[in-house]
């Protein structure tokens, strides 16, 4: 007679799960949730304790996760993600400040905070899950969809040309900077621990498709993409951004592209403003 | 490095009377963007924050300001930002996010007459209905109308006490003018400053919900990093703050938000009266416009007119009960505002069959206190 299987104990990551909201939202094939589950185990690696963290999201399906973390989690405005973190850590910056959200969120509506949080350096974590378009609505043409890729606004295919992300973080000033895919999973984790013990702008990009809304359009099945990430994937550390385009033919250049020392805009807010015996001497109220 | 209250005498204008406000009022966090008439204010608490180990930051627009606000509130500061028009118009969303996730912030409007660019560096008041409408969706926030410099101070702080209090954006609606005006300011000691501090939440954590109210409609509201691990979101929440979408939890969420402002209006507002006792016109005004107003009664009285004057400091929530019990004792209602008819017609809608006027300007400057007694004369004799 067969022996019993034990009964299965607890997830590893249950306790950074609200439990209470599971099933999540995320379709089957999505990428989204095993990105999640890299980011949890990478906030567990670190070993820092919970109450130190807070995770922003914004609009999207991406930007879901912060309701599924069992932190201090904020679910903000479409697009607005960078400026709520960018004001948690101001104001307190012992915290984490982890920003969960997709491409359309973070590089359309939100571009304009991405470039500046990474100009002032701000000490955040934002971990960018690109799949290519817009999910939640449907499957629109986003500023990461590939040229000539159809969506559902751009039927004969898309007549622009994408962000090169590395590359706009980079050249906005961050001061870490990596891209893998969801299938990457340790990798990924790896690199997003590192990123939150890294003081400064962390921007880690995560490719992970869309088989609902961007495959199906596209001729492609879940696993296919998968198995682009990982035939065409070419792990090149210390790669220029500006070689780092998205050429799912050619290769998808993965790895950690940037990663040098600044000070912090907190540090550096604090050093001249309210660091010493006087704080703001030198200061004249108008 | 000078103290958080600095009590005494002093000229100064109105922006930077509201700056000092805030500081004394106990914010410690303010994200800004410049804007024409409203920049004084982030310029003054730019150098001030760090007196009182506070931090100011310039944010790259002014939707990323108001957000930015947010996010401090929630670390447990006191929080505020300044705009004018154009920038109050990009904040709009924010402040629906800051309503359905109970965000206490102050936000300043110094008005400037638009629509658009308009006029940037000259007054109006065009902008009270936005404050109480301008995001989308149904709610209620609070709004003040500072008059002169000194109540730029004193309604700031009084700002402060009711969004800590009630958990709620509040408005001060001020203008250029009373922003750039500079009078004579009283800043009381420290000790006479009342100020409000949220309530945090109490009891066992296994227990805790964050939108269960308390006693007065308003849920206690713990700071990142309390150990509640809340989750807070823009959707339609249940009293844990998870996100429900059905009929009856938008209906429960939406029921509370609206009463706890509704419930508690003779809390919040405030009006003042001048010749009221005996008067049978009764002119109705707010922020610099009231100055039109109080000089307009007294001339119409020296005139003959039984007129008074009543001076909307909270604008929203708007008075109804007030104006109603007016209504059934007075021969008429003359609303003074800097714009083309706004306020005016919650008075009209309140006043029922007694006639109600309107003076108004298109802005850009002050109106005449002629204008009100032409309309007085016309109507009323």
């Amino acid at each position: 007679m067969k022996k019993p299987s034990p009964a299965p104990g607890p997830h590893p990551l249950e306790d950074l799960v609200r439990m209470d909201r599971i099933p999540h939202i995320w379709c089957p094939g999505c990428g989204t949730g095993s990105v999640f589950a890299s980011c949890l185990a990478a906030i567990k690696q670190t070993g820092i304790p919970y109450n130190r963290f807070a995770m922003v999201s914004g609009i999207g399906c991406s930007g879901r996760g912060a309701g599924y973390i069992n932190i201090d989690s904020f679910h903000t405005t479409h697009g607005r993600a960078i400026p709520f973190a960018t004001g948690i850590k101001m104001a307190r910056p012992d915290l984490n400040v982890v920003v969960f959200s997709g491409d359309g969120d973070l590089t359309a509506i939100g571009g304009n905070h991405l470039i500046h949080a990474a100009r002032r350096n701000m000490d955040l974590t934002v971990v960018c899950i690109n799949n290519l378009t817009y999910g939640m609505t449907g499957g629109q043409v986003a500023a990461t969809t590939p040229h000539r890729a159809r969506s559902s606004t751009t039927a004969s295919g898309n007549s622009e040309s994408p962000f090169n992300l590395p590359l706009l973080a980079y050249a906005s000033g961050a001061t870490y900077v990596a891209r893998w895919t969801m299938l990457h999973a340790r990798d990924l984790a790896d690199a997003i621990a590192e990123a939150i013990a890294h003081r400064g702008f962390a921007f880690v990009e995560v490719l992970s498709p869309c088989p609902v809304n961007y495959g199906r359009r596209n001729k492609e099945k879940s696993l296919a993409t998968l198995r682009k990430y990982q035939e065409k994937g070419i792990i090149k550390n210390g790669a220029h951004p500006a070689e780092t385009d998205i050429d799912l033919e050619r290769g998808i250049v993965l790895g950690k592209f940037v990663h040098v020392d600044k000070p912090t805009c907190d540090e550096t807010y604090r050093r001249m403003y309210l660091a010493g015996d006087e704080p703001g001497k030198g200061l004249k109220a108008g | 490095m000078k103290p958080r209250v600095l009590t005494g005498i002093h000229f100064m204008n109105g922006d930077v009377a509201c700056a000092e406000g805030a500081v004394a009022a106990g914010c410690r966090f303010f994200g800004g963007y410049p804007i024409t008439p409203a920049t004084e204010v982030a310029e003054h608490v730019s150098v001030r924050l760090p007196h009182v180990g506070g931090t100011f930051i310039q944010m790259e627009d002014e939707i990323a300001a108001i957000t930015s606000i947010l996010g401090a509130a929630w670390t447990g500061a006191k929080v505020m930002t300044a705009t004018s028009g154009p920038g109050f118009s990009l904040m709009m969303e924010t402040v629906g996010l800051a309503v359905i996730t109970e965000t206490p912030c102050v936000i300043v409007n110094v008005q400037r007459a638009g629509p658009s660019t308009g006029l940037p560096t000259m007054g109006a008041q065009g902008d009270m209905m936005q404050a109480k409408w301008g995001s989308h969706g149904d709610y209620e926030i609070i709004a003040v109308a500072p008059s002169s410099p000194q109540e730029m101070f004193d309604l700031t702080v009084a700002a402060f006490n009711l969004s800590e209090k009630y958990r709620v954006p509040v408005f001060v609606m001020s203008d250029e003018i009373v922003g750039h005006i500079s009078e004579k300011v009283r800043i009381p000691e420290a000790s006479e400053i009342k100020t409000v501090e949220r309530v945090r939440p109490a009891g066992r954590k296994s227990d805790y919900k964050p939108y269960r109210p308390g006693a007065n409609g308003v849920p206690p509201m713990p700071a990142i990093g309390d150990g509640f691990n809340v989750h807070v979101t823009g959707l339609t929440h249940d009293e844990k703050g998870y996100p429900v979408m059905s009929v009856d939890t938008q209906k429960e969420m939406q029921e509370r938000l609206l009463a706890k402002i509704r419930d508690n209006i003779d809390d919040i507002v405030i009006v003042e009266e001048h010749l009221m006792e005996d008067a049978d016109i009764v002119v109705v005004s707010y922020g610099v416009a009231a100055r039109t107003g109080y000089a307009a009664v007294d001339e119409a009285r020296r005139l003959g007119f039984k007129a008074g004057l009543l001076r909307l400091v909270t604008v929203w929530p708007f008075p109804e009960g007030k104006i109603r019990e007016l209504a059934s004792r007075v021969r008429g209602f003359v609303t003074v505002e800097l714009n083309m008819g706004q306020v005016g017609r919650e008075v009209q809608r309140c006043a029922g069959n007694v006639p109600a006027y309107g003076v108004g300007h298109a802005g850009g400057a002050i109106i005449p206190p002629d204008d009100v007694i032409q309309l007085l004369k016309e109507a009323f004799r």
